[in-house]
């Protein structure tokens, strides 16, 4: 045990404060911890949802819970039923074997619900397109509240797709909580 | 040009003999695929010479099984199946294009036995497939798998591209191998071309190589400590996984060094201060692997759900033709660095490094020593690195030349086989991933285990759903 705690003093704290390199990072960061307060009274949940994808969007959503980025300490988590979630993070082209199921789980995300398309496959079919076995764009089956580009994306823009549809979700609801 | 590849035009009747031929002389099956134009099955042979092609022409749209010689081509020839209609084989449910009717799983019956059906939307942050456990109490009786659930079309796109298109989609066949893929890839296209890409291109194609290789090694062994209940391994694993990401990013413009590797070379280059930053980084990953891999094996807790848990005996390793990681885990040693070897490898001499309990705790301890060994790698690398151009330009290969490339990703070996079509397009690409062959070895490894174990298990195989369903 104390081999643990000794490497933990170690290692430290990395998790990147407010004067850390990446300032605007953590503005973001910081900005979509009150607005989930002030929207939901908790924690932002969230579903993520593979429509298709090569991985390569899935790396970059892992490391949104690295140390670095210590997702669930700015009040957002994954979650692993899309009937407890709030936002589905979606990703990839969407493929025809996975339609059915990517409809699935959008219908069993409770109202109102965001819909977040991660990477350029996501936002337009990407390299894969559309074709027998591709549906394209994730808009092509769902509505999409925010697409965020990239091959893949880097943590720091998801998070800021996600800022985004929350905003923009509280701006068309301004009775919620 | 590391090694050799013999091609050879086969009659349907001779088709089974030279399979079974080739497994009683210790040969294997690398991959196996189709074409339309002309019709006619491909297999993928890895020999003691090299790398064997076969090919069948058919005429009809049956051919003979050769999963009687070699297990592991069952779900490719359900796969053939599905994308050109050509027949083979007992099982004749769909594989990569489902379609609309139910799927018929195999039925266990008998007293107690129930069945716990998962995804293809699964609970955690992680690709879609589908896994069928037929179980009495919490003991796995049987596990059956149904991918391609992300079949997105991947050959016939490829069938719309020019060479250097082709690329950039060898490089996104499965996310967490793009550099074993574009360099699989450039490799095919330039034997097909007859060139070769300059000495400074293969050593900078070995250094993203080992790279990819740690940062993905990293992350398995964060998660399998978290998955094994020591979440103190997740936060420092995901840690330097995040340092080399950032690293790769400074230096090379990618997290994942995604389309660095082009045919002809590379299109990134380093200079004396970028070297210096990677053998900093190097003994940093040193001392920081080595502190963490004692606290992994001295861990009462960790041990106890790694050693004996989702066993792979050598074996059936060996005979569902199992390769990568999980393959040297179980035993075998195999591992395209080491042999046949292709350039730059066979001058750094990289260790093989494997174990044969064929467990959770065998396939931790494979990926500890590949961390060190391409650590190790990394800075021979840099201390021999050659002068010169990083890329050079060659003519687009004629029509109808083909070429295979052969390259050892962190999961296992990588194949690609390239077909030239007119006015430098492709005509036919087959990429190929580790994840064929080892996929059904899960299904067995698994059995009478426990459903609590199932995602440690299946985490220390870590295969790839994209890699494989196309």
């Amino acid at each position: 045990m104390h081999k643990i705690v000794l490497r933990m003093v170690h290692a430290g704290i990395v998790t990147e404060p407010a004067r850390a390199p990446d300032p605007a990072l953590r503005a973001l960061s910081q900005r979509l911890e009150t607005l989930a307060l002030e929207r939901l009274g908790r924690a932002l949940a969230v579903r993520h949802v593979d429509a298709g994808s090569c991985n390569g969007c899935e790396l970059e959503i892992h490391a949104l819970g690295n140390p670095y980025y210590n997702l669930e300490g700015l009040g957002m988590k994954f979650v692993a039923s899309p009937r407890h979630a709030d936002l589905l993070l979606v990703t990839g082209p969407v493929s025809r074997n996975m339609e059915q199921a990517l409809l699935r789980t959008y219908a069993a995300v409770p109202e109102p619900k965001l819909v977040v398309a991660v990477g350029d496959c996501g936002c337009t079919g990407g390299i894969f397109g559309e074709s027998y076995a591709s549906r394209g764009r994730v808009s092509n089956v769902l509505p999409v509240d925010v697409a965020v580009p990239g091959c893949p994306p880097q943590p720091a823009a998801i998070l800021q797709a996600i800022l985004t549809a929350v905003t923009s979700a509280r701006r068309s609801s301004p009775a919620s909580p | 040009m590391s090694f050799s590849l013999e091609r050879h035009t086969v009659s349907t009747r001779d088709w089974i003999p030279l399979l079974q031929s080739v497994k009683q002389d210790g040969g294997r099956l690398g991959a196996l695929w189709a074409s339309d134009q002309p019709r006619a099955v491909h297999a993928l042979l890895v020999v003691h010479a090299g790398l064997l092609q076969l090919d069948l022409p058919l005429t009809g749209v049956e051919y003979p099984d050769a999963s009687t010689a070699f297990p592991a081509a069952v779900r490719m020839q359900r796969a053939i199946r599905d994308l050109h209609g050509l027949r083979s084989g007992q099982d004749e449910r769909p594989w990569l294009v489902h379609g609309d009717a139910p799927y018929a799983f195999v039925q266990v019956e008998g007293d107690g036995v129930h069945e716990i059906p998962v995804g293809p939307v699964h609970a955690g942050i992680i690709e879609p497939g589908h896994f069928r456990f037929s179980v009495v109490g919490e003991r796995v009786l049987r596990l059956e798998q149904r991918l391609g659930y992300v079949h997105k079309g991947i050959e016939r796109r490829f069938e719309s591209m020019s060479l250097a298109e082709g690329a950039r989609l060898a490089g996104r066949v499965s996310g967490d191998s793009t550099v074993a893929y574009a360099w699989a890839y450039a490799m095919a296209l330039e034997r097909a071309a007859e060139a070769t890409a300059p000495p400074r291109a293969l050593w900078l194609r070995a250094l993203l190589l080992e790279r990819e290789r740690i940062a993905n090694h990293l992350g398995d062994l964060g998660y399998l400590g978290n998955d094994g209940g020591l979440a103190f391994g997740l936060a420092q694993f995901s840690r330097l996984k995040e340092d080399l990401l950032r690293l790769n990013a400074r230096l090379f413009g990618h997290r994942f060094l995604m389309d660095r590797i082009v045919p002809g070379g590379a299109s990134v280059d380093i200079d004396r201060a970028a070297a210096d930053a990677i053998v900093e980084e190097v003994e940093r990953l040193e001392e920081e692997v080595l502190a963490l891999r004692a606290i992994y094996y001295d861990h009462p807790g960790l041990q106890d759900r790694c050693i004996n848990c989702g066993r792979l005996a050598p074996s059936l390793a060996a005979e569902l033709g199992v390769v990568g990681v999980a393959a040297r885990a179980s035993g075998i040693a195999i591992d395209a660095r080491v042999f046949p070897g292709f350039a730059p490898y066979e001058e750094l001499a990289p260790a093989l490094c494997a174990h044969r309990n064929g467990d959770v705790a065998s396939r931790i301890v494979v990926r500890f020593e590949e961390i060190f060994e391409s650590l190790r790698l990394q800075r021979r690398l840099l201390a021999s690195l050659p002068q010169g151009e990083a890329r050079t330009t060659f003519e687009d290969p004629h029509e109808g030349a083909s070429g295979v490339g052969w390259v050892e990703g962190w999961r296992g070996e990588i194949f690609v086989a390239l077909e030239v079509g007119p006015a430098g397009t492709v005509r036919r690409c087959h990429p190929h991933d580790p994840s064929w062959q080892n996929w059904p070895a899960l299904e067995h490894a698994v059995l009478g285990n426990i459903v609590p174990d199932f995602p440690l298990i299946n985490k220390s195989f870590n295969l790839s759903y994209s890699g494989a369903d196309l």
